[in-house]
């Protein structure tokens, strides 16, 4: 039981980050039909400059400076690139994102070198603030969810209280009505651009201590992130954020449960086979459930796409 | 007119290449490729290991007087972006240059894939053979079912390095409960299968109370297997994982509020070193030869303090390359030729060779292994005289087994030329 208590927390935990970096990319794919594969490398590019800020100026001002930097960034990248690209179609803006997020691993190698940086949290988080039953909660984490769910709550309360967010709303389904309306499209898909860009931005702040700040982050992360948002559907924050905390549930709880599919084939009243090389079932007598957690977010999307397109929560169609 | 003036021209400018050639050659260096990854997630380890390798030649070779009487031994990088096709492809480049001797090291299974094309290579090209100076592929197979003549480890493999571990571990008396965990590839299961053979042989009291492998850099979030370790009350950690896979692992466990030993084999340098800093300090520990600190002798000393004023970004973190340039050295001084590799390598296999790092290391003739002083070292900043990625933490040898695995068994069945 208590380890049940211990898992959900952990996936919470896993679950808020990957809200923080979907959120953004749900905005921004479903807004302007824009895949952004640079989208993990603007999450790469908040660890790294809040770990040069951090060096001369402390966490908590690399906190509050290097998500607006990454954010900026993303506007100017949005403003001067791919609104160019835009008139040409959907496969160049692909292209180029494709070749911005390769653009970006190669100049952060070129400032900060290709080793692993000792980004570290804050040192006044760096306790266990309790434990269940021996397993000790980092104060660090709970300092994550707690940033999470207050980026949350201020997304939504801007995007359905505000004028701003009423506009962005209505530009996720109906763009070219809101453009006839007179509102300025262009620069409100700058500002969501912005804004997602940087939401990655403090998500990289945020995990850089956690996860490692090294070159290869974004790539480790990017897959899951288009994961969560097709499975949460897209233009749907509740949807993202439902989708987020269920990957991150469960390959949390996957990891922690030593379930042996060779058990399951048993119950069914097969038998292990002596020699595993000809059996066409070998993998299945030899994996566990740890091992196959990371891809069952992928079938779980395959299962969405199949099942509900829409995603769980999403408006418009992949 | 015109013809034979062109010839006269051709034959002139051929002449003058043959007599350049001649004269490069009786005045020139013996190449060595070195094929490993110099761009891509690899980058740090391949080209600090390029660093390390054209130290070594320049320090221990060059400035002593090259080999063969005045000839300088020259490194010539060729990038494999850690594919082995592209290896492969590096390799055709190699011999085409007429270079004889293959420096790889950076994953197994680009060192399975050369050693096979190498052999295949000697066997059909008998007068352009060359020699492959695996300095750091650990896959226990490559001196056991895949070896051959033309194949030279100088790095302890997978099973010398757990051998030497279990030694240490036995004689630890409150070692009650193992834990295993590493990468799911073959040589993460290598790792394992010695860790279970091993223990089980030297310490059957001992209990493995998990052995498991997680997807080899997929894995995000490496709490719940932090929190396995803790429930299941182990007194060591066993783990052969690199790169962000070993971080995430022992910053979880770590921070988990474990209170044991973690013994890895790769848990050092490449930014690695400092990210651990404090928190691994009496934690962490390498299976590894050629230990740094204390360091063996001043000229070990002088050697790696000269390395890091000239590379500051890098570490000495394959101390072996040192042992592989000397003794590849020797062994074409003592065969009076670099370009016959089968007499070059008929003086490497047997030689004895007093190591810069202290200790000797001898290459079985049976299987082309190097065997060497294995030592277990710390993570800690206490007593170090080199510390790695300019940070104030390093690895301190704490103990040795001397020439671990000797006796070893080998299923090597060389065929000689």
């Amino acid at each position: 039981m208590d380890l049940i208590l211990v898992n959900l927390i952990d996936g919470l935990v896993t679950g808020l980050l990957l809200f923080m970096l979907s959120s953004g990319l749900t905005l921004i794919f479903s807004m302007m039909g824009v895949l952004n594969f640079a989208h993990a490398s603007f999450y790469m590019l908040g660890a790294y400059f809040a770990y040069q800020i951090s060096l001369a100026l402390g966490f908590w001002v690399a906190l509050l400076v290097a998500p607006p930097i990454v954010g900026v960034a993303g506007a100017l990248v949005e403003r001067y690139g791919l609104r160019r690209v835009h008139k040409f179609g959907h496969v160049p803006e692909l292209i180029f994102t494709f070749g911005l997020a390769l653009l970006i691993e190669e100049v952060v190698q070129f400032f900060w070198g290709k080793n692993q940086l000792p980004f570290e949290e804050p040192e006044i988080l760096d306790f266990a603030l309790f434990a269940i039953s021996g397993n000790t909660i980092p104060a660090y984490k709970v300092f994550m969810i707690f940033i999470s769910i207050a980026i949350f709550i201020g997304l939504l309360y801007i995007l359905t209280k505000t004028r701003v967010g009423l506009i962005i709303q209505a530009a996720l389904t109906h763009p070219n009505t809101v453009e006839t309306l007179g509102h300025n499209v262009p620069l409100v898909f700058m500002g969501v651009f912005g804004v997602g860009t940087a939401l990655a931005g403090v998500a990289g702040v945020i995990a850089g201590p956690v996860l490692g700040t090294f070159p290869g982050m974004a790539f480790l992360l990017g897959s899951i992130v288009f994961v969560t948002i097709v499975v949460g559907g897209l233009g749907s924050l509740p949807g993202a954020l439902v989708a987020s905390l269920l990957i991150g549930w469960i390959t949390t709880f996957a990891a922690s449960y030593n379930l042996e599919f060779a058990d399951v084939l048993l119950a069914f009243g097969l038998e292990r086979p002596a020699d595993l090389s000809e059996s066409m079932l070998a993998d299945a007598w030899t994996l566990t459930l740890p091992q196959v957690g990371p891809i069952l977010p992928y079938i779980l999307m395959v299962l969405i796409l199949v099942f509900r397109p829409y995603g769980l929560m999403g408006k418009r169609s992949v | 007119m015109n013809t034979v003036f062109k010839t006269t021209i051709g034959a002139v400018a051929g002449v003058a290449i043959s007599a350049g050639a001649a004269f490069a050659a009786a005045h020139g260096s013996v190449k060595i490729a070195f094929i490993d990854p110099l761009s891509g997630p690899f980058a740090t380890t391949g080209t600090n290991g390029l660093a390390e390798w054209n130290y070594a030649a320049d320090v221990l070779v060059n400035s002593q007087g090259g080999v063969l009487g005045g000839k300088q031994i020259e490194i010539v990088p060729f990038d494999n972006k850690i594919s082995a096709k592209e290896s492969l492809i590096q390799l055709q480049v190699a011999i085409d240059q007429g270079i004889k001797y293959i420096a790889q090291g950076n994953s197994s299974g680009v060192a399975n894939a050369l050693t096979d094309a190498i052999n295949k290579h000697n066997k059909r090209n008998p007068d352009n053979r060359v020699l492959f100076i695996n300095y750091s592929a650990v896959d226990p197979a490559l001196t056991n079912d895949k070896c051959n003549y033309w194949h030279f480890r100088f790095d302890a493999n997978a099973d010398i390095k757990m051998d030497a571990l279990t030694d240490v571990m036995k004689r630890d008396e409150a070692l009650k409960k193992v834990y295993l965990v590493g990468q799911d590839y073959s040589f993460g299961k290598a790792v394992a299968a010695a860790a279970v053979k091993n223990l089980g042989a030297k310490r059957p009291d001992v209990e493995i109370v998990g052995n498991e492998l997680h997807p080899i850099g997929k894995v995000k979030d490496f709490t719940p297997y932090a929190r396995k370790i803790m429930a299941s009350g182990a007194d060591a950690v066993i783990t052969g994982n690199w790169g962000s896979d070993m971080v995430g692992l022992g910053k979880a466990i770590i921070g988990a509020g474990y209170k044991g030993q973690i013994y890895t084999y790769y848990a050092a340098s490449n930014g690695i070193t400092k990210t651990f800093g404090e928190d691994g300090k009496g934690v962490i520990n390498l299976v590894a030869e050629g230990a740094i600190n204390p360091p063996a002798s001043d000229r070990a000393d002088a050697y790696v303090k000269g390395f890091e004023a000239k590379y500051p970004d890098h570490d000495i973190t394959q101390a072996r390359i040192a042992n592989a340039m000397e003794m590849l050295a020797k062994a074409i001084d003592a065969a009076g030729t670099a370009d016959d590799v089968a007499a070059v390598a008929a003086k490497l296999e047997g030689m004895e060779h007093e190591s810069i790092w202290g200790g000797s290391v001898y290459i079985r003739p049976e299987d082309h292994q190097a065997i060497q002083d294995v030592h277990i070292q710390a993570h800690t900043n206490e007593g170090i005289t080199n510390a790695l990625d300019n940070s104030e933490y390093g690895l301190l040898k704490v103990s040795t087994v001397e020439m671990a695995a000797l006796d070893s068994e080998t299923s090597c069945k060389m065929k000689r030329p």
